[in-house]
């Protein structure tokens, strides 16, 4: 005689609904493993989806010109490197900023030498766009504007200076630039690709020759080329920037720090996700050694069991629906747990929530495998007592 | 009238020479109420064992309805006994955790009844043995005798052709002990076959036919009344 299927799921929740605790302990052991598996593969792609985002509203087409350093100083890029890298082809727009060695400071009266580990940029009209940045708040420096004690700050250089947000129609608040006064027109949001744009405050390129003794030579070039010629640009860039001594010209790719960035996650999500197996390997044994006490302790059960007329692969079945229910309980609890840790995670990251689902399915199938695999020598335990064993027991 | 169980020249050895029955011969025939009784070491378990297919003799035969249990398999030995035999234990053996109706339906679940069908099958049965008013309440709810009550409901719920009970008074006090025996006298008037084993005497002298075993060996069966 066959045990209908709905036969065996109750057989195999018998044990669990008479001793609740200790199944709920041997199904926590089931449940970290999961969770962990689904948080250490969630975290990353929600990151990574975040990256994604961004490469994708950035592009992957911005190239970073600078001079390589050779000791203390920098060798400053020819004057006439913009106009020489407008020219190349494929490029489709090109901008640049300058270190002027300036001092900024939220006041007169903070010391001459504190810039607050800020930088002072030249900057020139056309960076926003080429460097795919954004203001937060004001307008960022116009052809008007750049000739006149005007700055745009970045965003982590507007918080150390202490300005969050710009009151339309006030008065611009002032900071202190090389012992003058320049009013803040803009606050920028940071810049992914560009970051140490964050930390800097930019001024109008034509005011830092004027008011800061700045002598023109661009620092940092930023160039965008179509797509399909980024690698051909990059080649060409040094000997177009710098004819003379083209090795003291690096070219790079922010995009690649970002992708990087992504590939590191991925190594140490593959890391951890083999000490998630192991944990959930531990939560295996935890199930079995509940599953072989249980077998002990419930022989006069089967003993019964035999004599009401169960078969020993019956009383198998049992205790293997009893070894897969537990894992299950455990499997679905640590998917629960998994996926609100990821969500409360990449919420509070600002990131998009992105779980694989072979990591929600595979840590729930997982689970189900575990209770099998553990559940096998309990009941071929449990099935191998003859009635009269199990009756005296 | 013919035999539900018949045990021929059955001889029980375990390993280390020990002869826990030795070529004994009985036959049980439908509507009986008998009594098999014995001090302890006598056997009388080891018999009650083969008779109930829970073990296998050395040598000799047992038949069940016709059918010779020494030549069936495992499934079909563990069919034969769900289908056709019931048990009452001296230890009850109700599993814990399952209300008397759910203990009771568990007699239904290895003969194939289906789901829908065991609940108001057990519910009635223990209407039968007098516990209609305890149907949800959990083993460790019941009395003594009530327990041992819902385990009896358990053996004739499925109204197997013989009810074997082993010591089934003996962890009962003395009223409880005779309400149990009444009432398995009043379910062998409504048909039912029941074999009682027990190693008390005025137990066995209250019952129809009396096996008396010793060492082993049937000594004295006072055969089956005339009425039969």
């Amino acid at each position: 005689m066959r045990l209908s299927p709905g036969d065996v799921v109750r057989l195999g929740l018998l044990g669990p609904r008479t001793r609740k605790a200790r199944a709920a302990l041997s199904a926590l052991g089931i449940a970290i493993g999961i969770a962990t598996m689904i948080v250490v593969t969630g975290i990353p792609a929600s990151s990574g989806r975040a990256l994604d985002a961004a490469l994708a509203k950035f592009g992957t087409n911005l190239l970073r010109v600078q001079p390589v350093a050779q000791g203390d100083k920098p060798q400053p890029l020819p004057a006439e490197a913009v106009g020489m890298v407008a020219r190349v082809g494929p490029v489709t727009q090109v901008s640049a900023v300058a270190n002027v060695h300036s001092v900024v400071r939220r006041s007169d009266l903070i010391d001459v030498n504190d810039g607050s580990g800020l930088t002072v940029l030249a900057g020139r009209t056309d960076l926003l766009p080429a460097v795919g940045g954004r203001l937060i708040a004001g307008q960022f420096l116009t052809d008007a504007t750049a000739r006149f004690p005007v700055v745009v700050l970045g965003a982590v250089a507007a918080e150390r200076l202490g300005f969050d947000r710009l009151v339309p129609g006030a008065p611009p608040p002032l900071v202190s630039v090389g012992n003058r006064w320049f009013s803040v027109a803009g606050i920028l949001a940071p810049v992914p690709l560009a970051p140490d744009l964050d930390q800097s405050v930019l001024v109008g390129w034509d005011a830092a020759r004027r008011l800061l003794g700045f002598d023109g030579h661009p620092t940092v070039l930023y160039v965008r080329s179509r797509e399909d010629a980024v690698e051909g640009v990059r080649a060409v860039l040094p000997a177009t920037v710098n004819p003379q001594l083209p090795g003291l010209v690096q070219v790079s790719r922010p995009s690649d720090a970002l992708a990087a960035k992504r590939a590191a996650a991925g190594t140490f999500g593959a890391l951890v996700l083999g000490l998630a197996g192991v944990s959930l390997l531990v939560g295996g044994v935890g199930v079995a050694n509940i599953m072989v006490i249980s077998v002990l302790e419930r022989r006069r059960e089967i003993g019964l069991r035999r004599g009401l007329g169960a078969n020993r692969g019956q009383i198998r079945l049992q205790f293997l629906a009893e070894s897969v229910a537990l894992s299950a309980f455990g499997g679905l609890a640590g998917t629960g747990i998994g996926i609100g840790a990821v969500i409360g995670y990449a919420t509070w990251q600002s990131w998009p929530v992105a779980i694989p689902p072979w990591a929600a399915g595979g840590g729930l199938g997982g689970a189900l495998l575990v209770g099998v695999v553990a559940g096998v020598y309990p009941a071929v335990r449990a099935a191998r007592l003859t009635p009269v064993e199990a009756l005296a027991a | 009238m013919t035999d539900v169980l018949s045990v021929e020249n059955v001889t029980r050895e375990y390993p280390g020479g020990v002869t826990a029955l030795d070529r004994v011969d009985l036959r049980i025939a439908a509507g009986e109420l008998l009594a098999i009784v014995g001090p302890s070491g006598s056997g009388k378990s080891t018999l009650l064992n083969i008779m109930g297919t829970l073990d296998l003799p050395s040598r000799g035969t047992v038949r069940i309805g016709g059918d010779d249990v020494t030549l069936l398999s495992d499934r079909k030995l563990s069919d034969l006994r769900g289908k056709r035999l019931g048990f009452v234990f001296q230890q009850f053996h109700l599993v814990d955790g399952m209300s008397a109706v759910e203990n009771v339906a568990t007699g239904l679940l290895y003969a194939g009844v289906r789901h829908r069908k065991r609940a108001p099958l057990a519910a009635a049965a223990l209407e039968r043995v007098g516990l209609g008013h305890r149907l949800g309440h959990l083993p460790h709810q019941l009395s003594g005798g009530e327990k041992q009550r819902v385990a009896i409901a358990r053996a004739l719920v499925n109204d197997p052709a013989l009810i074997l009970a082993d010591e089934p008074t003996g962890a009962l006090d003395t009223a409880n002990g005779q309400a149990v025996l009444a009432l398995l006298s009043d379910l062998n008037r409504e048909g039912a076959t029941i074999a009682v084993i027990t190693h008390d005497r005025e137990i066995a002298d209250r019952l129809p036919r009396r096996v008396t075993i010793r060492d082993g060996r049937i000594v004295a069966d006072s055969g089956r009344p005339a009425c039969g």
